[in-house]
């Protein structure tokens, strides 16, 4: 025993389906459909309330558009080297897939560092919270829930990161890993949005 | 390490008993548990719907107090719709839909265990709060600002958002799978084109599920947040507007009322034709109506709203799509009077709930169709007039589609007819209390009486048609009894039933009554719809009832699990947490709960579908 | 029938093409092009209110841009993207709708 007991369901590739396609790839496009929803109706509250607070602090008073876009370029960047993780264990460089893999949870956790420094800043030195106004609680609660997402991708892509070193993580069973990009991406793709929708418009002053 | 340790502890094989139904990941056993634990929820919504009547008998009751008569019709709904009507649907999902496509099982078998054991964490969180400090009293729909912590502050709504929550999880996952196995694992031959109606109607309300729930997802996490962190989003003092609240749920409310009809629509799409002698009419019609029923479904929601004063482009906008929405709605009608026309009509129990419901069906959506024009509908919004279309529907449609069901499944699932002539007499009870019950509420509706008021002056002239309702209710209270009652005279002594007990046409019915763990011996092949029809009227099939025996290791079948189980019990246990948040023996016990959840999700996805030590 | 034989595939994950390493490089650098000429952008006061659909554009790119190419649909079968699309369009509709009826065009 056991190299065996993986997170793959191993005689699921062994039958046939309707469309030819994986069960859980399947799955895994039907959650991110439904994830769009989730998340649409966040930055759709978001949106209704924008402008709309009565008192400050408003997001031009406290955006820090260059130190996003550092917080933003990284998160582009993991998305790079997660494709590169997935490319790497396909052509069975399994060291490689470790590099990237890693490299990609580092820089989510990055990512995450960033955000945490800057809700920190907003509360301590802006005097933002969740409480003092609609701009305070559509912001945390949107980009809170999308750091949230992030931190449990991160968790994920370790665990991919961690049993790859018990002979969990083969070519054979790469579907695990393209699983997790999948979500990983999407998480980013989300961020690409948040990104104009609040930080980039959040220019105008009357936002 | 010790998570390979625990999955290998922790898989269980041939598990007997209680532990057997723990760690089922059958879809046949689901079902049933489905089936048993959503009709006694439905019993609990029953019995608060009699005290209501009971309460608004007669003029200036005082049998209970305002308080609880808010408690009571905000559970009422709420566990009618998310307790009820959804999960009663889901055990015919569950039980029916593998057997119509020519599957083994769905294709997540422990996802499915874990919907149902999160479904039934859920219905214990919200059904428990009536002890546990008092139900939630604002509503199944819930407005802001009622439900904020200034005019709730006690636990009930808490009690109400978090059941939801858990619910939601329940509903995406069994969406999800549902989606996929109609998806990927249909019988060889089997086209989209050629599914059963009842696989279809499945279809498009798993894609209305997974669309909409994130809706109210999102809006009960940001009412929470209002509720126990002091956030602004419904808080007009803050500038926010209470009508987001509104907007929101309705997106999410309106998709759900399609997903509460379109099953019992495909139900009704089975049993007309199977004693109707006679093809589904018009199938392809049938098909495209529930499609266009499920995308034009987001287009309505603000006809809930048009008292609120959205304006006149807002209202005219809605007023049109909610009138086009009767159109496909009247396609079906038209298709399944045409299945009837000229059919070879076999009045059993089935067919007179899925007649019943076609004319139950009409009543209520003539009704709504009278909501849909604004001006009408600010006569109408709020008062009896809409509480008996939503009975229409959701009672004589829904409800009465299921119990068709049940009638026409239920020797699949047990190998025993229920009783024909005490079904006869359930049914007429039934649709005879419906309408006493309902009918008059249109009349009390027009004449203003208001919804959601406890009680009403003895001169407002509208104690007869009060009462009259009353009496129709407890006729309907009887129609159960009599149903409970056939249902344990039939599993004790019923008639047997064999495989194919109404000479139906699906594939469910060509395998033995109850059907064997493994479903089919062999997956079938397809060549159009209603195979096993063309198989017994073009091949000559002869179906006998003998389970036949089959070599073990020709059949893989997924292994019972106990981790779905426990999975759910974490939420469970994070769901009362969260309740009590804003302590701290709150929070630890929230932690706890999503811990548990954690290491069984691990621990899952460590464990392999087909444990290869002890393949079936 | 012939529908019949395009029924029960077996599953072939790998059989599209794979975009190599380089392919995936060239993507980034252009991600992160639209993102300077967004931040770019974001700087020019002369716009004004013009940036809005210069932005959605961009970012609308950046979407497209992940969404083909690192989650591979461009090479994937096209049930994959119409789910998701399916998605995309649907939360797109309700967040536009619910702006209208919050008058935020106005």
């Amino acid at each position: 025993m056991d190299n065996t007991s993986v997170m793959e369901n191993q005689t699921e590739n062994a039958h046939e389906t309707t469309t030819g396609l994986n069960n859980r790839k399947l799955l895994m496009w039907l959650f991110l459909g439904s994830d769009c929803m989730f998340f649409g109706s966040l930055i759709a509250t978001y949106l209704v309330h924008q402008g709309k607070s009565l008192v400050g602090p408003y997001p031009v008073d406290v955006f820090d558009i260059p130190t996003t876009s550092v917080s933003t370029f990284v998160l582009l960047m993991s998305s790079m080297s997660m494709v590169l993780a997935y490319s790497a264990l396909n052509r069975g460089n399994l060291k490689g897939f470790r590099i990237w893999i890693l490299s990609t949870a580092i820089m989510g956790a990055t990512f995450l560092a960033f955000q945490v420094f800057e809700f920190r800043t907003f509360v301590h030195h802006d005097h933002l919270t969740p409480q003092v106004n609609l701009f305070g609680s559509t912001f945390f609660t949107l980009t809170g829930i999308h750091g949230a997402h992030v931190t449990l991708g991160v968790i994920w892509l370790l665990s991919l990161y961690f049993n790859s070193f018990r002979g969990g993580v083969t070519p054979e069973r790469s579907l695990d890993v393209d699983l997790a990009a999948l979500y990983w991406h999407f998480v980013d793709m989300v961020w690409i949005i948040i990104f104009t929708v609040v930080y980039l418009f959040g220019v105008f002053r009357g936002f | 390490m010790t998570l390979l340790a625990l999955s290998g502890i922790a898989r269980p094989v041939h598990p007997s008993g209680i532990w057997g139904w723990i760690t089922t990941i059958d879809h046949k056993k689901i079902g049933i548990l489905y089936g048993v634990t959503s009709f006694i929820m439905f019993l609990t919504g029953g019995i608060e719907a009699l005290i209501i009547r009971i309460q608004l008998g007669g003029p200036e009751a005082n049998i209970v107090s305002p308080e609880v008569y808010n408690q009571l019709f905000t559970m009422h709904a709420t566990t009618m719709i998310f307790l009820g009507v959804m999960p009663m649907s889901a055990a015919f999902f569950n039980y029916v839909i593998p057997l119509q496509i020519g599957a083994r099982d769905v294709a997540f078998p422990r996802l499915n265990a874990f919907s149902y054991w999160t479904f039934l964490s859920g219905a214990i969180v919200l059904k428990l709060s009536w002890f546990l400090g008092g139900a939630p009293n604002a509503g199944w729909f819930g407005y802001a600002p009622i439900t904020g912590a200034a005019y709730n502050p006690g636990h009930g709504v808490d009690f109400w958002i978090i059941s939801l929550q858990i619910l939601g999880v329940a509903s995406l996952a069994a969406a999800f799978n549902f989606l996929t196995t109609i998806i990927n694992m249909r019988a060889p031959g089997m086209s989209l084109m050629r599914m059963p109606l009842f696989t279809w109607m499945t279809f498009v309300t798993s894609f209305l599920l997974i669309f909409a729930f994130p809706v109210i997802t999102v809006a009960l996490i940001e009412l929470f947040m209002d509720r126990y962190f002091g956030m602004n989003f419904f808080v007009t003092s803050a500038g926010a507007s209470p009508v987001l609240w509104q907007h929101l749920f309705w997106i999410f409310g309106h998709p759900e009322v399609y997903i509460l009809i379109l099953p019992a629509m495909g139900i009704v799409s089975e049993i007309l034709p199977t004693f109707s002698k006679k093809p589904l009419f018009g199938y392809p019609f049938i098909v495209l109506s529930g499609v266009i029923i499920g995308f034009m479904g987001w287009m309505v929601w603000s006809h809930h709203m048009f008292t609120v004063g959205l304006g006149p482009v807002a209202n005219s906008v809605f007023a049109l799509t909610t009138m086009a929405i009767a159109v496909p709605t009247g396609v079906k009608i038209f298709n399944w009077l045409g299945t009837m026309w000229g059919g070879s009509l076999d009045f059993k129990t089935p067919m007179l709930f899925a007649i019943g419901f076609v004319f139950l069906f009409i009543i209520g959506g003539l009704s709504g169709v009278m909501h849909a024009i604004p001006a009408s509908d600010a006569q109408q919004q709020d008062t009896y007039f809409i509480v008996a279309h939503i009975h229409y529907v959701l009672f004589g449609g829904a409800i009465v589609a299921i119990f068709g069901g049940i009638y026409y499944w239920f020797p699949k699932v047990t190998g025993k007819y229920l009783d024909e002539k005490i079904g006869k007499l359930n049914f007429w009870l039934m649709f005879i209390g419906m309408n006493i019950t309902f009918f008059p509420q249109h009349f009390l509706g027009m004449d203003g009486m208001p919804r959601r008021v406890y009680t009403y002056d003895a001169d407002m002239g509208w104690n007869l048609w009060n009462g009259v309702s009353t009496a129709g209710s407890l006729l309907l209270a009887l129609s159960i009894l009599i149903f409970i009652h056939n249902v344990v005279k039939s599993l004790r002594k019923g008639e047997i039933a064999g495989s194919d007990p109404w000479d139906a046409r699906t594939l469910e019915w060509s395998i033995s009554s109850p059907p064997p763990e493994y479903n089919f011996k062999e997956i079938p092949h397809v060549t159009g719809i209603d195979q096993f029809w063309i198989d017994k009227k073009e091949n000559g099939k002869v179906v006998s009832n003998e389970v036949v025996e089959v070599d073990d290791h020709s059949i893989h079948l997924p292994q019972p699990s106990y981790w779905p189980f426990i999975c759910s019990m974490g939420l469970l246990i994070a769901g009362y947490g969260a309740v009590y948040i804003s302590s701290t023996v709150g929070i630890i016990v929230t932690a706890i709960g999503f811990m548990v959840t954690m290491v069984a999700v691990y621990a899952w996805s460590f464990e392999p579908v087909n444990d290869p030590e002890n393949s079936h | 029938m012939s529908t019949d034989s395009k029924m029960n595939k077996t599953i072939d994950s790998e059989h599209h093409d794979h975009p190599s390493p380089a392919k995936y490089f060239k993507v980034a650098i252009t991600l992160v092009i639209i993102t300077a000429i967004e931040v770019g952008v974001f700087y020019i006061e002369d716009l004004k209110w013009g940036i809005i659909p210069v932005l959605v554009v961009l970012s609308g790119l950046k979407f497209g841009l992940v969404a083909m190419f690192y989650m591979h649909l461009k090479y994937d079968s096209k049930l994959f993207s119409s789910l998701f699309f399916a998605g995309v369009v649907l939360a797109s509709c309700v967040c536009i709708a619910l702006m209208a009826l919050f008058k935020y065009f106005a």
